[in-house]
């Protein structure tokens, strides 16, 4: 029987093969709740769950919300603009502030990568990234193996392009790290300014010369947002030549398989990374992402609030 | 130290109980009108299976079969140092008006029935609830007895019951693990 054997979640990286499909596997269990009259199960009963988010999110955060209230669990929200963040409160401040309120799980996002690695070392709950810096969002990162092994019952073999700035993208580095891990062969593309050095030596990942050989019989195409809040101006021209090059439009899909998915981890820059016949054309599962999102979440919160011993 | 086991229920013993646990549905419920069968992973899930089958070859009517897993109601999570995997609940009908005969392989302190039970009222509001086991191995934690018994086997706590199944999820014989 299959364990996990993880106290916090902070990275894909950090799993194995096992440990994502045990994920995977949990979060299919859960889907049936969320399709049912009563959408919830007393699993996590009188557990407290604080969703820490030092980044706007509505999305992620809505979603971890009603993950947490689904497996009955107490969710309490705290955002920045509400917060003692902005009268200047340090995350080490924080953080023993919110322990004194006995949480169980801290689900966190913060701007910096590897808050969280500094935030286990104050805390003795469990504690999930929703999201940290330009590093990691596992969630996303499971989820997008959720919507792919739904449509193809398998993530072994497939080629996936992922397009767009990889450098500022934690979704990339987590469908990454998660991708490869399960034998599918991933290809980026981007322009030279939002291509990090070395990014081959994340694993089985190709860099692609062009977005045309990257998505060229792709089974999947994951389209990155344009980050404009964490980049620089510099890093292109402006966004009608970025979509001229790197945007996904209903004649560049087509040499992908014909059954190839689209896929983005939302917001949509309409226009800008994808033109809206795509993004609500049918080979989009932006929507699909964001229900198999709920059911993820779930199984994360499931698997980090058994205490599990420390990896 | 070698575990002693002894045969309880050989195949056609466990056969034979099924078909009499089949006709005495049957018997309470006058036919199978309205009559649903939920089996509680992973013994009670193949059981109802066969229950179903040898309702169906008496009938000659299809009765619907779903399975329960129980691992969200449990109430036990907290004492499992290692997370349990999550198995699938399929119902695929709704349980509004129905009987709902809950099929499991061993009945012991009956937490899983009162998770099972719990898990069921989620799916909807069934008009009654009965119980079948293969096997009721006595110390009972809860208000809980079975409507319908393949074989009562007093047991000790020191012992352990297991339904074997084959290849197909089809039972092959109970054993007793001292």
């Amino acid at each position: 029987m299959a364990t996990f054997n993880h106290k916090h979640i902070i990275g894909l990286q950090d799993f194995s093969k096992e440990d994502l499909e045990l994920l995977i596997s949990t979060a299919e269990s859960m889907r049936e709740i969320n399709n049912r009259l009563i959408k919830k199960v007393p699993t996590l009963r009188g557990k407290t769950i604080i969703n820490l988010f030092y980044e706007a999110s509505t999305r992620t955060r809505t979603s971890f919300e009603i993950a947490a209230k689904r497996l009955s669990a107490d969710a309490v929200n705290i955002t920045p603009s509400i917060s003692s963040a902005t009268k200047g409160e340090t995350l080490s401040d924080t953080a023993r502030n919110l322990l004194a309120m006995k949480p169980d799980i801290i689900v966190m996002r913060h701007a910096v990568s590897g808050a969280h690695n500094f935030l286990i070392t104050k805390v003795n709950c469990a504690v999930v990234n929703a999201g940290d810096g330009a590093h990691e969002h596992p969630s996303q990162g499971l989820l997008d193996l959720l919507t792919i092994k739904d449509k193809f019952g398998k993530l072994d073999g497939l080629k996936v392009a992922i397009v767009g700035d990889v450098t500022h993208s934690r979704v990339a580095r987590s469908d990454i790290f998660a991708l490869t891990k399960m034998g599918s062969h991933v290809y980026l593309a981007g322009p030279p300014t939002m291509m990090p050095p070395k990014v081959e030596n994340l694993g089985n990942v190709a860099v692609a010369s062009s977005m045309k050989e990257a998505i060229q019989d792709a089974d999947v195409v994951i389209m990155l947002r344009i980050q404009q809040e964490r980049q620089g101006k510099t890093l292109m021209p402006n966004t009608r030549e970025y979509s001229r090059y790197f945007g996904l439009n209903p004649e560049n899909l087509k040499l992908a398989k014909p059954d190839a998915v689209v896929m983005h981890p939302g917001p949509i820059n309409r226009g800008v990374e994808m033109s809206s016949y795509v993004a609500d054309g049918d080979q989009s599962h932006v929507m699909k992402q964001v229900e198999n999102g709920v059911a993820v979440r779930m199984a994360m919160l499931y698997h980090v609030s058994g205490g599990g011993e420390t990896e | 130290m070698n575990t002693d086991v002894t045969v309880i229920l050989d195949n056609s013993g466990i056969q034979r109980a099924i078909t009499r646990i089949a006709h005495e549905i049957l018997e309470r419920n006058k036919g199978v009108a309205g009559v649903v069968l939920l089996g509680i992973k992973t013994g009670g899930a193949y059981l109802a299976k066969t229950l179903a089958a040898q309702l169906e070859r008496i009938e000659g009517t299809q009765i619907p079969v779903g399975e329960v897993d129980i691992t969200l109601y449990r109430d036990d999570i907290k004492e499992h140092g290692v997370n349990l995997e999550v198995g699938k609940t399929d119902i695929p009908f709704s349980l509004d008006g129905k009987k709902a005969v809950l099929v499991d392989d061993v009945l012991f302190t009956g937490r899983t029935i009162r998770a099972a039970m719990d898990a069921m009222m989620d799916h909807g509001r069934p008009d009654s609830i009965q119980l079948a086991v293969l096997i009721d191995r006595g110390h009972r934690e809860l208000p809980i007895r079975a409507d319908y018994v393949g074989r009562n086997v007093p047991t000790s706590l020191k012992e352990n019951i297991k339904v074997s199944f084959d290849d197909n999820n089809q039972p092959i014989q109970v054993l007793l693990e001292k």
